[in-house]
């Protein structure tokens, strides 16, 4: 059933009793040209760039809970390309150019929004970096713009530009930046690739895999086994876990990270605005809610909540960055578990097991990256190639000396 | 967080720094024939598990001792807290 405004109209007519599931629920094959393993936005972008770009759609997407109830459901919703490692930014760039034709390509109202990304520098180092990064991200044919502080009262008068200690000196601005309804896109994704024939497995838990000979030919799963020509891991903050079910230790800690959201207000953010003295990004939903996040808590866990620390650190930023938040009141709090790699960037990569591939790394960044990811890791799936675009992300580069190290921390993944 | 210091008693989690998983301490031999690989899967790799962790976390606003505390990942309850220096193996203090 195709989507369009004047299908709403016509359901509201007509008692809303037209509408379908939005997509099948099928019981396991015995059998698969290619599993995926994780129905997250990366694994449900893999599939439906698989079947619609190359034409593979005996593919089963195999999710433990239900679709999206990972990171996928849990993140701040920011969509950006504005970094700056020559390895990185052609990379987002590509994702970004994918989220701007997303709901045409999906038919599917993902509620992409570009309204902009500002990030605030506060003295003169930070605005060199600002200037280096904007020209870096020029290159790769993304867009930037650098504003004074003036240029920065005129979108947000409301900041405290008083603040001794952080002055806000000005901003880069990515203006096609912006936020996505991340349910949303779990779902257009799902429903695209279920349309071109994928299986949409839920509660379907890989709990092991048949490796014969050092090639991979299948899952073992808590539905039974399901054998497969390729298995692609896409699982995020539970990729060690699943990983080392084929004996593999990986260059990942899983981290918590937290987000939080206020009651819904009048508009008064334009679009996401970043502190640069502290971590804070805040942005505001369509219904009106600050949606706001800051720092990991900072020590492995797989608890998917956090601690009260960062909670003050977070409402501390936000207090010195904007402070008529303090008027606000929280309506909610979560957290994700975050697959943190050592150098802060994402791996799409094979792995020694024939067969065997693994996308993962992703960091409290990996919600932008979705449809690249989805692209780049269907490219490899079907070609054996990597996508030229993400060629660095291999889990091998550590080995080689070749980390990818946006913001130079080192092989410590909770500073990232 | 609460964590029992060996010395100080109970202290607020928010004094410590974290490091990460407590094998960081058994550095490798550097004169192995291994050496290059053993520092590399040192350094990049771990263990990451869902359940419970040795790991170690520095008192930095307090005596600035290193700990291994012994914690759930999944609950984040902690079981036990030890000196660093107690469990180090005894050829890291090689200089
Ligand atoms: C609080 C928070 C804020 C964030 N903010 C942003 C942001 O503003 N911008 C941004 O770009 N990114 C952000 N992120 C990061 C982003 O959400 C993740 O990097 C991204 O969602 C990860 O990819 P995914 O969607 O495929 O992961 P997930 O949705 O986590 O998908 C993985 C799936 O695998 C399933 N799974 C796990 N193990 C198994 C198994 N053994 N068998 C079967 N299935 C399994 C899980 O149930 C899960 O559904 C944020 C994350 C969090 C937690």
């Amino acid at each position: 059933m195709r989507y369009s405004g004047f299908r709403v109209i016509m359901e509201g007519l007509r008692g809303n009793t037209g509408w379908q599931p939005v997509w099948r629920e099928p019981d396991p094959k015995p059998e698969y040209d290619i599993i995926i393993i994780g129905g997250g936005g990366h694994g449900l972008a893999t599939a439906h760039y698989l079947a619609g770009t190359h034409g593979i759609t005996n593919v089963a997407v195999l999710e433990k809970g239900w679709l999206g109830s990972g990171n996928a459901g849990r993140n701040t919703t920011i969509v950006r390309s504005n970094y700056l490692l020559p390895d990185n930014q052609p990379f987002y760039e590509l994702s970004m150019k994918l989220w701007e034709g997303l709901e045409q390509d999906l038919n599917y109202n993902a509620m992409m929004s570009q309204r902009g990304i500002v990030n605030l520098f506060h003295s003169d180092a930070q605005r060199d970096a600002a200037v280096r990064r904007g020209n870096a991200m020029l290159m790769a044919g993304a867009d930037a713009v650098l504003l004074d502080q003036d240029g920065i009262r005129r979108m947000c008068p409301w900041l405290d530009y008083d603040n001794a200690r952080f002055p806000i000196h000005g901003g880069l601005l990515q203006p096609r930046a912006g936020t996505a309804r991340h349910d949303a896109v779990v779902w257009g994704y799902a429903r695209a690739a279920d349309a071109r024939g994928v299986d949409l497995i839920q509660n379907c838990e890989v709990t092991g895999f048949h490796i014969e000979g050092g090639t991979c030919r299948g899952v073992e799963t808590t539905r039974g086994p399901i054998r497969a020509q390729k298995v692609a891991a896409c699982v995020a903050g539970s990729s060690s876990r699943l990983m080392s079910q084929a004996g593999m230790r990986l260059p990942i800690e899983s981290h918590v990270l937290q987000a939080f959201v206020s009651e819904g207000l009048k508009p008064v953010l334009p679009g996401v605005v970043t502190f640069g003295a502290g971590h804070l990004y805040i942005s505001q939903s369509d219904k009106g809610g600050l949606v706001f996040g800051g720092n990991l808590d900072g020590y492995n866990s797989y608890a998917q909540r956090g601690n009260l620390p960062v909670v003050e650190d977070v409402c501390e930023g936000a207090m010195a960055l904007m402070p008529m938040i303090g008027r606000a009141r929280l309506l909610r709090m979560w957290g994700g578990v975050m697959d943190m790699s050592m150098d802060g960037s994402p791996f799409i990569c094979k792995t020694h097991i024939d067969g065997l591939y693994f996308n993962g790394g992703w960091c409290y960044g990996g919600f932008k990256a979705t449809p690249g990811s989805g692209y780049c890791y269907a490219h490899l799936l079907a070609t054996d190639q990597p996508h030229p675009v993400a060629g660095a992300f291999r889990l091998d580069r550590f080995t080689r000396g070749a980390p990818i190290d946006e913001k130079g921390e080192g092989a410590q993944p909770n500073l990232h | 967080m609460i964590i029992n210091h060996p010395l100080l008693g109970p202290r607020d989690a928010a004094e410590f720094t974290y490091l990460g998983d407590a094998s960081l301490l058994a550095r490798p031999d550097w004169q192995s024939e291994t050496a290059a690989g053993d520092f590399d899967a040192w350094l990049h790799l771990r263990d990451n598990p869902a359940g419970e962790h040795r790991e170690l976390w520095f008192h930095e606003q307090g005596d600035r001792s290193w700990l291994i505390v012994t914690r759930n990942t999944l609950t984040h309850e902690i079981t036990g807290v030890e000196m660093a220096r107690d469990g180090a193996p005894a050829r890291g203090t090689d200089t």
